[in-house]
C-alpha cells in the first residue's frame, strides 16, 4: 500500500474542519436532547394490553394536567409492542401512584415496565461530573503521551480526540436522540478508542524515527501510516461488528449509547491517520525551521 | 525454548482453571436493569431537631438495613455515598412501589403538647427513645399501636406527664397527629398506646416501621428507579443474542483474514471470554446492561492486540524470515504498541470508575477487565497456542498465515 497522506494534508483538514464546524453548530444551535438523568423528571415506560393512539394519550394527559401539575411538561413516545414512554416533571411518590391509577382507568390496563425519577440536583451534578471526567481524562492522556512519546504527539492525539468527540456529539444532536447517563460512558469510550487507535499509529512513527532513516519526517510518517493501515481498518471492522450486533439486538435503551460509539469509532479511525499524524508532521516541521 | 512453552501452557491452564471455577462457582449478580427491582438515592436533610452528621448517617444506613430485611430481598445493597447520601439497591423486588414506600417512610414518632389553640407545641420526645412497638386491640377490638420507651425515654415521659396533668399530649407520626389523649396522671413505666382509625394492616405496618426504627434524620428521595421483571428478562435475552452474534462475526472475520493465526485468535477469544467472565464473577461485580455492552465492545477491541501482532507477523514473513523467527519478532515489536494503547484506555476507565455512578461504574469495571484479559490472551495465550501448533504440526508454509511468497 502506498497512500500519500501528508502530501494531501489540506484535503483531510478541510474534511475534518467542515465536520467539526458542522458538529459545533449543531451542538450550539440545535442543542442536545437531554433526558431526565440531566434535567430531572419522571420517566414512565408502560406496556399496554391494547394498542393505544398517540392523539388519545396526548388529549387525556392534557385533561389530567389540571389535577397533576407534573404533566405540564410532557413528552410521549410510542414504540412497538404497545410500549409507551412518557416523560414528565418529577412526580412525588404518593402522587405518582394516584396518577398511574387514574391513567389506567382512562386508557386501559398496562404493565409498568420501568419508572425512573431523577431530582434536578442530581442532573446538574451529572453534567459537572461528565465535564470533569473529560478534562481530567484529557489531561492525564496528554501527560502519558508526553512521557512515552513527545509533547507534539500529545497535541496531535488531543486534537484528534476533540475532533472525534465533537463529531459524535454533533451527530447525536442532529439525530435528536435523548441522552442519559450511558451517553457519558459512550463519550468516554470514544475518548479511549480514539487515543488507543492513534497510539498504534504513533508507535510506528516512533519506531521508524528511532531507525534514523534518511528520509524527511513527512515521508517517514507516510511510511508508518501505510505500515499500520491494514491493522487500523481491521480493528475498526471487528469493533464495529461488535457494535453492530448490539445495535441490532440490544434493544432501544442502548440506542443513543451505541450510535454515539459507532460514529466515534469511525471518526476515531479516520482521525488517527488523517488528523493526528499530519499534525505531528506540521509541529515537527515548525520546530525544524 | 520448549521448556518455556510448557511453563506458559501450565500458566494458561491454571488461569483458565481458576476462571472456569469462578465463572461457575456462583450465579452472576445481575443488576436491576436485568433482574428488575428498585434503585433509590436518598439524601439526608438538616432540620431544627436533627442535624445530619456522621453518626446520624451510620444510623440511617442501619435503619434502612433493618427495613430492607423486612422486605425479604436476597441481595440488597445499602451504601453511603458522600456525606449525606445513601444508595439502596433492591434487585428482584416484585412490588417495587411498596418497597419504595417502606424505604422512604420516615416513621418519625414525636410527642408534643397541644397548645390551647389546638396547635402543636415543641417536640418533647422523639422515636429515638423507642424500645419497641406492637399491635394491640382496645376494648372495642379496634387495633392500636402499643409502644414501650427506653429507660431514658421513660424517665422523660414520666417527667412530661407529671408536669402537664390535664393537658393534651399529641403523638405524631411523620408530622401527622395520630392521637392526643389528655394526661390523667403521671405515667412512670414508659408504656403507652397510639390510637387512631387504623385497619389491622395499617397498624401492623406502622408497628413494623417503628420497630425498624424511625429514620434519625429527614430524608428526601433524590432518585428512584424501578424496573419490572419483564423488561429485565427481555434485556437479558437481547444482550445474550448480541454477544453471540458479535462473537461469531468477529471469529469469521479473523479466520478469513488471518487463516491459521486467526483460528488461534478465535480460540484465544473463547479463553478471553471465560477469563473475563470468571474475573467479573470473582470480584462480585454486578452485571448491568451498559456493562454487557462494555463487555461485547471489549470483545471487539480484544482482537485488536491480535490484529497488531498478526500484521507484524505478516510483515516479518514477507521479509523472508522463518516462521518461528517471524513469530518472535512479531510479538516483540507489537508489544510496545499494545502496551501504550491499552494503558491510555485504562486511564479512561479509571476515571469512569472514580467519577461515575451506578451503571457507568459497572461499564468501567467490565471494560477494564476486558482490556486486561485481552492483553493476557493476546500476548501469552495466542503466542503459546500458535507456537504449540507450529511445533506439533511442523508448519512451514507461510500461506497458512495469509502470506504468499
Amino acid at each position: 500500500m502506498n497512500l500519500k497522506i501528508i502530501k494531501n494534508t489540506k484535503i483531510w483538514f478541510t474534511i475534518s474542519i467542515t465536520l467539526v464546524v458542522a458538529g459545533l453548530l449543531l451542538f450550539m444551535v440545535k442543542g442536545l436532547n437531554y433526558g431526565i438523568d440531566f434535567t430531572g423528571g419522571t420517566l414512565f415506560q408502560l406496556k399496554f394490553e391494547k394498542s393505544v393512539k398517540l392523539s388519545d394519550l396526548n388529549k387525556d394527559l392534557k385533561d389530567m394536567s389540571a389535577k397533576y401539575k407534573e404533566l405540564e411538561s410532557k413528552k410521549i413516545q410510542i414504540s412497538e409492542g404497545n410500549v409507551v414512554l412518557i416523560r414528565t416533571n418529577a412526580f412525588e411518590e404518593a402522587q405518582k401512584d394516584n396518577f398511574l391509577n387514574d391513567f389506567k382507568a382512562k386508557e386501559g390496563k398496562f404493565e409498568i415496565l420501568k419508572v425512573d425519577k431523577v431530582g434536578a440536583t442530581i442532573g446538574k451534578e451529572l453534567k459537572w461530573k461528565a465535564i470533569n471526567a473529560l478534562l481530567i481524562g484529557s489531561l492525564l492522556i496528554v501527560l502519558y503521551i508526553t512521557i512515552r512519546f513527545e509533547f507534539r504527539f500529545a497535541v496531535g492525539a488531543i486534537v484528534a480526540l476533540l475532533h472525534d468527540l465533537i463529531i459524535a456529539v454533533g451527530a447525536i444532536a442532529l439525530l435528536g436522540y435523548e441522552i442519559n447517563t450511558p451517553f457519558i460512558a459512550a463519550i468516554l469510550t470514544i475518548l479511549g478508542y480514539s487515543i488507543n487507535d492513534t497510539i498504534v499509529v504513533f508507535d510506528r512513527i516512533r519506531e521508524n524515527i528511532k531507525k534514523k532513516s534518511k528520509k524527511n519526517i513527512g515521508d517517514l510518517i507516510d511510511d508508518s501510516i501505510n505500515q499500520v493501515f491494514t491493522r487500523s481498518i481491521n480493528t475498526s471492522v471487528t469493533t464495529l461488528l461488535a457494535i453492530l450486533a448490539v445495535l441490532i439486538f440490544g434493544g432501544a435503551s442502548l440506542r443513543t449509547f451505541i450510535t454515539a460509539l459507532l460514529i466515534g469509532i469511525l471518526s476515531g479511525t479516520y482521525s488517527s491517520i488523517f488528523v493526528a499524524s499530519p499534525i505531528v508532521n506540521l509541529l515537527e516541521k515548525k520546530e525544524a525551521k | 525454548m520448549k521448556k518455556s512453552l510448557l511453563v506458559n501452557l501450565a500458566l494458561i491452564a491454571v488461569v483458565l482453571g481458576l476462571a472456569v471455577w469462578f465463572a461457575f462457582l456462583k450465579p452472576v449478580r445481575l443488576g436491576l436493569d436485568l433482574k428488575g427491582g428498585v434503585y433509590v438515592v436518598l439524601e439526608a436533610q438538616d432540620t431544627k431537631e436533627a442535624k445530619v452528621d456522621n453518626q446520624a448517617m451510620d444510623r440511617l444506613v442501619e435503619v434502612l438495613d433493618r427495613r430492607v430485611n423486612g422486605l425479604g430481598v436476597s441481595e440488597p445493597v445499602i451504601q453511603r455515598s458522600g456525606d449525606r447520601r445513601v444508595i439502596v439497591e433492591l434487585p428482584g423486588v416484585k412490588d417495587t412501589e411498596e418497597a419504595i414506600k417502606v424505604i422512604g417512610k420516615t416513621a418519625l414518632l414525636e410527642f408534643r403538647l397541644l397548645k390551647s389553640d389546638g396547635s402543636l407545641g415543641d417536640v418533647l420526645l422523639t422515636g429515638k427513645e423507642l424500645k419497641k412497638a406492637d399491635v394491640s386491640f382496645d376494648r372495642l377490638g379496634r387495633p392500636q399501636i402499643g409502644f414501650e420507651l427506653t429507660t431514658k425515654g421513660a424517665k422523660i415521659f414520666a417527667d412530661i406527664t407529671k408536669k402537664n396533668i390535664g393537658k393534651q399530649l399529641a403523638i405524631t407520626l411523620d408530622g401527622a397527629q395520630q392521637t392526643a389523649p389528655t394526661i390523667q396522671s403521671e405515667i412512670p413505666g414508659g408504656k403507652g398506646v397510639i390510637t387512631g382509625s387504623y385497619t389491622v394492616d395499617e397498624a401492623k405496618k406502622m408497628a413494623t416501621l417503628l420497630n425498624a426504627g424511625a429514620l434519625p434524620v429527614k430524608v428526601k428521595m433524590l432518585e428512584t428507579r424501578t424496573v419490572g421483571a419483564t423488561l429485565g428478562e427481555e434485556s437479558i435475552q437481547a444482550s445474550y443474542k448480541a454477544g453471540i452474534v458479535a462473537l461469531i462475526l468477529i471469529a469469521i472475520f479473523m479466520v478469513v483474514w488471518y487463516r491459521l493465526p486467526g483460528l488461534i485468535a478465535d480460540l484465544a477469544l473463547l479463553i478471553f471470554g471465560i477469563i473475563a467472565f470468571g474475573t467479573l464473577n470473582f470480584i462480585d461485580s454486578t452485571l448491568t446492561l451498559p456493562g454487557i455492552a462494555g463487555f461485547i465492545l471489549s470483545v471487539g477491541m480484544a482482537v485488536d492486540a491480535n490484529v497488531i501482532i498478526f500484521e507484524r507477523l505478516k510483515e516479518e514473513l514477507r521479509l523472508g524470515n522463518s516462521i518461528l523467527a517471524a513469530l518472535d519478532a512479531g510479538f516483540k515489536k507489537a508489544f510496545m504498541a499494545i502496551f501504550d494503547s491499552n494503558i491510555t484506555t485504562l486511564i479512561i476507565t479509571a476515571i469512569l470508575f472514580a467519577l461515575g455512578t451506578g451503571p457507568v461504574k459497572g461499564f468501567a469495571v467490565t471494560l477494564t477487565i476486558g482490556i486486561l484479559a485481552s492483553m493476557f490472551t493476546a500476548i501469552v495465550v495466542t503466542r503459546v497456542l500458535l507456537k504449540g501448533f507450529i511445533y506439533l504440526f511442523k508448519i512451514e508454509n507461510p500461506i497458512l498465515f495469509g502470506v504468499r511468497r
